[in-house]
């Protein structure tokens, strides 16, 4: 491939929305009530949406025969490059929102970097995509502050969840080599200059939501690498079901 | 700065406004902006659309509409979807506003109107069936991606509301 880097960029930014996206469409007939259940499949539905834009995108530069189906089907475990958070299971109403959240403060952030890329396609999709994912992340902040700040046993379980997810945030801000490469030339965005930003706006809502901002220092990583935790093979299997047992299959 | 100038062949104008929004059906895919432009090339009309949302399924079978639409006058033709610039709730006409409100949707207020709605619970937005503004924020997302969910406090009655997007 010409251009396997910025490919790689490419995978790197969309398996993120992807993964998300269908861990939020498992919600689809399950969410707890019948807004949120309707609100979290159109988050996820954005995220699809965006997911094509990209793929589409990989796809032309990959230059052979593969579609953006292929791409978000077809491949194995290890080549999807998206960060630990977005594949942990939605265990509790509170543990989706956090998830969630802690996406969403870093895709906005993410995304108006990405909108001065000098790569004209992923600035389009970028200008695109980012006025959806403000609607995400006032959805996302909103059952923060409703559940950090709501009764005592829906406060327990936000505090649990910002814990228990916590150590999966520090990835977000790692550089894979495609990365490095693209921001060199222009094209890609330096995910470590959002970290104080962004521990700062997350700050700012837990202290409203009267959550405790975690102190722990010990941060997982891996995602970006390929190398995930036991929940993504299981999503995947799921994912990918329809392709694999009939390839080629179109609605 | 948006740059909002759509370069329609003014034949095909009256073709392309019979098609509509398979989500919205009384809303002409003119009206709604979504077309950016439409040349005739070689007898072929080549033409151009952006997307609502990015997730909006509707654009498939919008596309597949215009080319039956167009096949039916007479020509051939090619679509192409295009991301810059971005769709905004600004260039749906004032035809296609009173269009939705006919409809039972309320049309987008302005980006600071929109805001103090959405996030600080200010009632502004008219119940499209009373025409009250004593109206509550249900949720921020309904029944599709492109509408938030409200209820008339007066006449109880639920309504969508196109939510601003810019």
């Amino acid at each position: 491939m010409k251009n396997e880097n910025l490919y790689n960029y490419i995978l790197g930014i969309a398996d993120n929305s992807l993964i998300l996206g269908q861990r939020l469409g498992e919600l689809c007939g399950h969410g707890p009530t019948l807004e949120t259940d309707i609100a979290c499949t159109n988050i996820s539905l954005d995220l699809f949406g965006q997911v094509r834009s990209y793929f589409q995108y990989a796809a032309k530069i990959a230059d052979d025969n593969r579609t953006e189906d292929d791409i978000a089907m077809l491949r194995k475990e290890r080549e999807y490059k998206n960060v630990l958070l977005v594949e942990q299971p939605n265990t509790n109403f509170a543990y989706t929102i956090a998830r969630q959240f802690l996406f969403d403060i870093y895709h906005l952030a993410f995304l108006s970097e990405l909108e001065k890329s000098k790569d004209l396609t992923l600035s389009a999709i970028a200008k695109k995509c980012i006025k959806e994912v403000r609607y995400h992340e006032r959805f996302s902040s909103d059952w923060i502050k409703r559940l950090g700040d709501g009764t005592e046993e829906s406060k327990q379980k936000m505090q649990e969840a910002i814990d228990g997810l916590w150590t999966y945030t520090d990835e977000l801000f790692h550089q894979t080599e495609a990365d490095k490469i693209m921001v060199k030339q222009g094209t890609g965005v330096d995910v470590t200059k959002l970290k104080d930003a962004y521990y700062s706006s997350v700050s700012d809502v837990l202290k409203e939501a009267n959550i405790q901002m975690p102190e722990s220092k010990y941060f997982q990583k891996g995602g970006k690498d390929g190398i995930h935790t036991e929940h993504l093979g299981y999503l995947l299997s799921e994912l990918q079901y329809m392709q694999r047992t009939y390839p080629n299959m179109e609605w | 700065m948006t740059i909002t100038e759509q370069n329609i062949n003014k034949k095909l104008i009256p073709i392309l406004e019979e098609v509509s929004d398979p989500e919205i059906p009384i809303l002409s895919i003119m009206d709604m902006g979504v077309v950016r432009s439409a040349i005739i090339e070689n007898n072929i009309v080549k033409v151009e659309i952006t997307p609502t949302y990015s997730g909006c399924p509707a654009m498939d079978v919008i596309g597949d509409d215009i080319k039956a639409a167009l096949k039916e006058a007479g020509y051939e033709s090619k679509i192409d979807l295009i991301l810059h610039p971005a769709w905004t709730t600004d260039w749906i006409t004032p035809r296609g506003r009173k269009a939705l409100e006919d409809y039972g949707i309320a049309a987008p207020l302005d980006a600071e109107a929109d805001k103090d709605v959405l996030l600080n619970g200010k009632r502004i937005i008219k119940c499209t069936n009373c025409g009250s503004t004593n109206t509550r924020l249900v949720s921020q997302f309904g029944s599709t991606a492109c509408k938030a969910q409200f209820q008339c406090e007066d006449c109880q009655e639920p309504f969508d509301y196109f939510k601003c997007l810019k």
